[in-house]
């Protein structure tokens, strides 16, 4: 990072003037957090106690059999409290939000898990807590709106532009400008205006560091391949980031190409975008000439968004990692066949992880070691999938 | 110096304070948006602040969202906009100011943003979303063109006042409370105070703006500013006036809003 808040070109904080006080207290709290033992003490204990950390990373044998190249792992995020990677974060920004005498908690949320994780952490620590939802997705995804309602969450449906992650977020920022004084705005991935995206890599970064050490412990060396989905991209950079320095790693960024990324309809910033201004950071953002952000689709609500965190833009420019994309039908075969091959049902998300090691590890060597993050678990989504398939479950 | 700057010379050997009512290029179309200039300026207005329409305005409330969602749905381009800036200045020289998030001026090009808005007479641009942090990048490519940047202070900026306003141009937008644009009941700020705080670094004409709706929020406001900014409650006026009428309801309030300034 040359410039503070930026990773080579991308991301810093173009945000209103109202929110610049709060972005630079927020900035201020978390490097001072970074030398407090007892803020680390605490957030050590609520990873391992409460959301049960280490996850484990499995040997995926009957995937591994079923592709017939490498060997593949599955990093089992799926299997945190709350049901995938975003409790992580919201652990880590929570300690903080209490830490800075906020009383308030407010959060956007695409497919619900990180609402849902934000609200799992308001109720044990007896905050307020707020969640922005586009309405297309607290209708798709309405088990994860009603958990949220359950925790005691007050969810706000936001009907404007595209009704999806991208005006929640939008929505969570206004929200944010107006009662900055008590309210803290838990992002959920690695996007927003400076800190955010550091700080929220730095709280994913243990799947990472997890990775490794377990990657050492069972195979003695590191990994050939790291794979993972990218909608904001917080559980691909959880994972990448300590690995960034291993040379011989090479990682797998896998974004929403939904009907296809010739058609209108994919969420896939990287191959189709360009560099833009949106939510705070430069980065990479599907929109037309005059700046206006375009809509996207993916059947899954948590990738359904233009634009992608700014380390992952530097990533690609860097050549760093590679960025490639999947299908709504090629995750939904994933999403089918992680459940029969090893009994793991994953969510959309992370089911497009799936479906590139599926292209992907045939063509490698017998000898590599592929690790494939599963971000999430499948529960909230059984109702899409069915549907996509033509079942009716009622 | 801009039409802006020229404006507030002429308004303080005059006495007088500015009133700049914003709307949105293009809503509902430009034709109006070309009429609603020109009555603006014979009801009074001193300077106009034009929305440019955008898909995500982070700092607009929910009328301003509305407007610019409908000026989108008709197909409005920036090179529209500049069109009609340029066909205004073929009747009139009252100053125009663009509120534009940094996207729209990013992937036009900037530089051919600035000489556009040279070209076609855009007098200033206010960049919500463009915080000094990042604005220092761009100074030098900004200071070549004669287009103001106006900066927005909010009450919250405290100790970042002084980098703020060094080397504005135009006006200073004081922001009157925290929040997004909307029509407010009350602000809860103290205007003495923030406005000597603005003061205190820079001679830039002080204009308030977020939420002043009517003519009775004008006239209390008025001693603190050289000049108020109504927005919001002339956008949504447009929105639930009769087509027909709309011109004469437009002129009516801005007209009132003028009265209060004096």
């Amino acid at each position: 990072m040359n410039r503070k808040g930026y990773f080579g070109d991308y991301g810093g904080m173009f945000v209103p003037e109202t929110l610049m006080h709060s972005l630079h207290e927020l900035e201020d709290a978390y490097e001072a957090s970074k030398q407090d033992e007892t803020f680390q003490q605490q957030k050590d204990y609520y990873l391992k106690e409460y959301a049960g950390r280490e996850t484990p990373l499995y040997y995926a044998e009957e995937m591994t059999k079923a592709l017939g190249g490498g060997k593949v792992y599955l990093k089992r995020e799926d299997l945190n409290h709350t049901g995938s990677h975003k409790l992580n974060n919201v652990i880590g920004q929570m300690l903080l939000a209490k830490k800075m005498n906020k009383t308030r908690i407010i959060a956007e949320t695409g497919a619900g898990m990180h609402g849902v994780a934000t609200a799992t952490v308001a109720a044990l620590f007896g905050m307020k807590c707020e969640v922005y939802m586009g309405r297309e997705d607290v209708e798709r995804q309405g088990l994860n709106v009603f958990r949220m309602r359950l925790l005691g969450a007050d969810v706000h449906p936001v009907k404007t532009g595209t009704a999806t992650l991208k005006d929640a977020t939008s929505e969570a920022i206004r929200d944010w400008a107006a009662n900055y004084q008590d309210t803290y705005y838990v992002i959920g991935s690695v996007v927003g205006p400076h800190p955010y995206p550091q700080m929220v890599r730095d709280f994913q970064s243990v799947i990472g560091r997890e990775t490794k050490r377990q990657m050492l412990e069972k195979e003695g060396r590191l990994p050939e391949y790291l794979i993972a989905c990218v909608g904001g991209g917080s559980n691909a950079m959880g994972l990448f980031y300590p690995f960034a320095g291993d040379a011989d790693v090479r990682m797998f960024g896998v974004e929403a190409a939904g009907l296809g990324i010739d058609t209108p309809m994919h969420a896939a910033a990287v191959a189709k975008g360009s560099p833009g201004v949106l939510h705070g950071m430069l980065s990479y953002f599907l929109q037309d000439g005059d700046g206006q952000i375009l809509p996207v689709h993916s059947i899954s609500a948590g990738l359904d968004y233009p634009g992608v965190g700014p380390e992952h833009a530097y990533f690609h420019d860097s050549k760093r990692a590679a960025y490639v994309a999947v299908t709504d039908d090629e995750a939904v075969e994933a999403f089918k066949f992680l459940s029969r091959t090893e009994g793991i049902i994953p969510a959309l998300e992370s089911a497009h992880a799936v479906a590139y090691a599926m292209k992907m590890v045939p063509g490698t060597e017998k000898g590599d070691i592929i690790v494939v993050n599963i971000s999430g678990r499948g529960d909230k989504d059984v109702e899409i999938v069915a549907r996509h398939m033509g079942v009716d479950l009622k | 110096m801009t039409r802006i700057g020229n404006k507030f010379l002429n308004l303080k050997k005059d006495k007088e304070k500015a009133l700049v009512p914003f709307f949105f290029a293009g809503d509902p179309d430009l034709k109006t948006t070309y009429q609603l200039v020109l009555a603006a300026e014979r009801a009074g207005a001193d300077i106009i602040e034009l929305g440019i329409p955008y898909s995500d305005p982070l700092a607009d409330g929910p009328v301003n969202q509305a407007a610019s969602a409908r000026a989108l749905k008709n197909g409005i381009r920036l090179k529209d906009i500049f069109s009609l800036v340029e066909d205004i200045r073929k009747v009139s020289n009252i100053p125009i100011a663009f509120l534009l998030y940094f996207n729209c001026i990013m992937q036009y090009g900037m530089t051919r943003f600035l000489s556009d808005c040279v070209s076609a007479g855009v007098d200033g641009l206010v960049i919500p979303d463009l915080p000094y942090e990042e604005r220092e990048r761009y100074k030098p490519v900004f200071a070549q063109y004669n287009v103001d940047i106006i900066p927005l202070v909010t009450p919250a900026s405290k100790e970042r006042i002084k980098k703020i306003v060094a080397d504005s141009g135009g006006f200073v937008y004081c922001v009157t409370s925290s929040g997004v644009t909307g029509v407010r009941r009350s602000f809860g700020t103290d205007f003495a105070a923030f406005m000597r705080d603005v003061a205190q670094f820079t001679d830039t004409p002080k204009v308030l703006g977020f939420g002043i709706s009517t003519p009775e929020q004008v006239a209390e406001l008025k001693e603190h500013a050289e000049g108020v900014i109504v927005g919001s409650a002339i956008v949504a006026l447009m929105a639930n006036s009769n087509p027909a009428n709309l011109i004469g309801d437009f002129s009516g309030f801005v007209a009132l809003l003028k009265s209060a300034l004096r």
